[in-house]
C-alpha cells in the first residue's frame, strides 16, 4: 500500500477525469487511439501524478524525471494530462488534428511542451530511454527515466536490442513500463504474433520482472516505487496487465478499439459507462485505502 | 593550384583522423560521447574508448539501438557521435536516424566509415553507394564527405560545434591529403576551390578531390585550365560556387564515390537545372548499379571516377 486512501481516491478522480477527457478530444479530433490511451490511462495518471518529478515548474529542469511514452499513437491522452498539469493551452485541444494545430496523432516534442520525445513509429522509445538513463549517468543526475511501451510494439526487434543493451549498462536508472493490453491493430497479440511467455523473456534478457493488475492505481505505484528502490543491478520492467478500452464497456478488450471515432451517441454511452466506471473505482479504493 | 592544395603521395587514415579529433573533443568537452556498433575498432573510437571508457558505448551488433540511443543522449543533454561503416549508419537504422534524430533535430552526430566502394573486396554488402541519396530528403541533417585526414578532422570539429544531426562520410584505409595545412578556411557548407580554372569545372567530394586534381595537373599539359570545387557539404550545397562555375567555366562534371542518383551529382543538377543550365554537364559515379569487387583503384577506374576517366570525360564534353 503506497497510498492514502485520500490519495487513492483523488488519483481515481484524476484518471477518470483522463479518459473523460480523452473522449472528447476522440470526437474534436474525429477519430483517435483511444483503446490504448485507455488501457494506460492509469498507469500515466501514477506516473505524471505521483510518482515522476515533474510539474509545470520544472518540466524543463535537467534534473526532471523522464517519460518516453514509446507507445506514440496515446498521443490523444498525453495532451490532455499535458494541458491539465498547465504546461500546454488547453484551450488549443479542441484544434486536435485540425489543420495547423499543435496537436496531431503522434505528437511531435518541438510543438508539445513538456513531451521528450516524438513517438509514433514503434520500438524507439526503450532506446531512447536507455540513452537519457546513460546520460543521467555520465552528468551525475539522479532523475528517473520511465518509459511506457505498448505490448504490441514488442514485436520490434529494436526493443530487443535496447533490452540487451539496458541490461548490459546495467541501466537500474531506466525503468521499463509495458502495456500488455492483449491487443494490436490487427488483432489479439497471441493470434497476430504471439509474446508469451513474455515475462520469460524479459528475464531471459537480464530483467527485474514485475507483473501487476494495470488497473489498480495502487498496485501501480507500489511497483513503481519498488522499481525506483531496486538494489540489484538488473534493470525493472512492469508489466503491467491491462484491457483495451478498459472504462467503456463497447470498446473494453475489443481490438477494433484501436482506433475509432465517437459519434454523440456513443459519446454519451461512454461517458455513462466512465461515470459508473468512476464510482466503482472510487469505492474500491475506499474500501481498501488506508 | 591554390596554396593550401596539393597533389600528395601520401595517403593517411581518415578513421584515425577521426578518432583522433574525437578524442581531442573528448579532452576538452565533458558532453561528447560516442557510440559504435562492434566497429568500434574499425572507426578508431577505440582511441577515445581508452581514454574515456565511461562516455563510449559499444552497442554490439545493433544499428537501431545504437542510434536511438545517441537520441536519447542527445536529448540528455550529450553530444554523442556514433560511429560504423556507412552502409549501416545510414541503413540499418535508417528510421530511426529519421524519426529520433532528424525529426527531433536532435544533436547527434554520425559519422559513416568505409564509404563509397571503399571495402573494396567485401562487396555490395560493404559498399555505400546509397547512403547519402538515402539521407538527403532528411530535413535538418546536414552531411559532409570529407576529402582527406585535414578535412575529416576540421570536420568532426565543426560537427561538435554546430548544433542538430550531423552525418558524415568518410572512408576506409587511407585517402591521399589534398591540403597542407588546417587554416584553409573549413566551413560547413562553403565548397573549397581547390583549382582556378577557367575551362572547365569537377565538383567532387571524398576520394574523388584528389583524383580531380590529378586531372587537372594532366589537363594543364595539355593547355586545358581545369577549376576544381570540393564540394565537401553535399546538404546544404555550396549553390553559389556551383552558379560560378556555370558562370566562368564551359562545362561541369561531378564525381563521387556512390550511385550517380541522389547525392553530390544530383545536388548539383538540381542547382543547375533551376537556374538556366549549362550545356555541357555530367555525373560521374556508380550508374545505378551494385558495385563491382576489386581492387579500390580498379574500381574507381572502372567507374571512370579516378583521374583518367575524369580527365576522359572533360576532354569528351569539351570535344577535344
Amino acid at each position: 500500500m503506497s497510498l492514502t486512501k485520500e490519495q487513492w481516491v483523488a488519483l481515481e478522480k484524476k484518471a477518470s477525469y483522463l479518459r473523460h477527457k480523452t473522449a472528447e478530444v476522440c470526437v474534436w479530433a474525429k477519430g483517435a487511439h483511444i483503446g490504448g490511451a485507455y488501457s494506460s490511462a492509469d498507469v500515466l495518471t501514477a506516473l505524471y501524478y505521483n510518482v515522476m518529478n515533474f510539474n509545470k515548474d520544472n518540466y524543463l529542469d535537467e534534473d526532471r524525471d523522464r517519460l518516453i511514452i514509446s507507445k506514440g499513437h496515446a498521443g490523444v491522452i498525453t495532451a490532455p494530462i499535458l494541458a491539465d498539469l498547465g504546461i500546454v493551452d488547453e484551450s488549443l485541444l479542441p484544434t486536435y488534428n485540425q489543420t495547423g494545430s499543435p496537436f496531431g496523432v503522434h505528437l511531435d516534442k518541438r510543438k508539445v511542451p513538456g513531451l521528450e520525445a516524438s513517438t509514433g513509429s514503434l520500438g524507439h522509445g526503450l532506446s531512447i530511454g536507455l540513452g537519457l538513463a546513460m546520460a543521467a549517468r555520465l552528468n551525475k543526475k539522479d532523475y528517473f527515466t520511465y518509459v511506457l511501451l505498448g505490448d504490441g510494439e514488442c514485436n520490434e526487434g529494436s526493443i530487443w536490442e535496447a533490452a540487451m543493451a539496458a541490461t548490459q549498462f546495467k541501466a537500474t536508472n531506466l525503468i521499463t513500463i509495458v502495456d500488455r493490453n492483449q491487443c494490436m491493430i490487427d488483432g489479439r497479440t497471441e493470434d497476430v504474433m504471439g509474446l508469451e511467455p513474455f515475462a520469460d523473456k524479459w528475464r531471459a534478457f537480464g530483467f527485474k520482472v514485475v507483473e501487476v493488475d494495470g488497473h489498480n492505481i495502487d498496485e501501480i505505484i507500489t511497483a513503481l516505487n519498488e522499481a525506483k528502490a531496486n538494489k540489484t543491478d538488473k534493470p525493472v520492467v512492469i508489466i503491467l496487465n491491462t484491457f483495451k478500452g478498459e472504462g467503456v464497456g463497447f470498446m473494453r478488450d475489443n481490438y477494433k478499439w484501436h482506433y475509432g471515432t465517437l459519434d454523440q451517441d456513443q459519446l454519451a454511452e461512454a461517458f455513462r459507462d466512465l461515470d459508473a466506471y468512476e464510482a466503482a473505482r472510487i469505492a474500491r479504493a475506499e474500501k481498501e485505502g488506508k | 593550384m591554390k596554396d593550401f592544395a596539393i597533389v600528395s603521395n601520401e595517403a593517411r587514415s581518415t578513421t584515425e583522423a577521426f578518432g583522433k579529433a574525437l578524442t581531442e573533443l573528448a579532452d576538452v568537452h565533458q558532453d561528447v560521447c560516442a557510440l559504435s556498433a562492434d566497429l568500434a575498432g574499425s572507426v578508431k573510437v577505440t582511441i577515445m574508448q581508452k581514454k574515456y571508457p565511461e562516455r563510449v558505448f559499444d552497442v554490439g551488433i545493433a544499428e537501431q539501438n545504437m542510434m536511438s540511443m545517441a537520441a536519447g543522449l542527445a536529448l540528455g543533454g550529450m553530444v554523442p557521435f556514433a560511429a560504423t561503416f556507412s552502409v549501416f549508419a545510414s541503413l540499418r537504422d535508417l528510421d530511426q536516424l529519421h524519426t529520433d534524430v532528424c525529426y527531433q533535430n536532435a544533436n547527434v552526430k554520425i559519422l559513416g566509415s568505409h564509404g563509397g566502394t571503399s571495402f573494396s573486396q567485401a562487396g555490395s554488402t560493404h559498399h555505400a553507394l546509397e547512403d547519402i541519396a538515402a539521407l538527403r530528403g532528411m530535413a535538418n541533417l546536414t552531411i559532409i564527405c570529407p576529402a582527406d585526414y585535414i578535412e575529416t578532422q576540421l570536420a568532426t570539429k565543426a560537427a561538435y560545434e554546430t548544433y542538430g544531426p550531423i552525418y558524415i562520410r568518410i572512408n576506409r584505409g587511407t585517402d591521399y591529403d589534398v591540403y597542407n595545412t588546417y587554416e584553409y578556411g573549413f566551413e560547413i557548407g562553403k565548397a573549397v576551390r581547390m583549382t582556378e580554372g577557367t575551362d572547365f569545372t569537377v565538383i567532387a567530394c571524398g576520394s574523388t578531390v584528389h583524383q580531380a586534381l590529378l586531372a587537372a595537373e594532366s589537363l594543364k599539359a595539355k593547355g586545358i585550365s581545369l577549376r576544381v570545387v570540393n564540394m565537401h557539404t553535399i546538404k546544404p550545397i555550396d549553390k553559389d560556387e556551383i552558379l560560378k562555375a556555370m558562370r566562368e567555366t564551359k562545362g561541369i562534371i561531378t564525381a563521387e564515390d556512390h550511385n550517380v542518383i541522389g547525392a553530390l551529382g544530383s545536388a548539383v543538377a538540381e542547382v543547375i537545372a533551376e537556374n538556366g543550365g549549362v550545356k555541357h554537364f555530367k555525373r560521374l559515379g556508380v550508374p545505378d548499379e551494385f558495385s563491382i569487387i576489386g581492387a579500390r583503384k580498379d574500381i574507381l577506374a572502372h567507374y571512370e571516377i579516378d583521374a583518367a576517366g575524369i580527365e576522359k570525360n572533360v576532354l569528351e564534353l569539351l570535344g577535344k
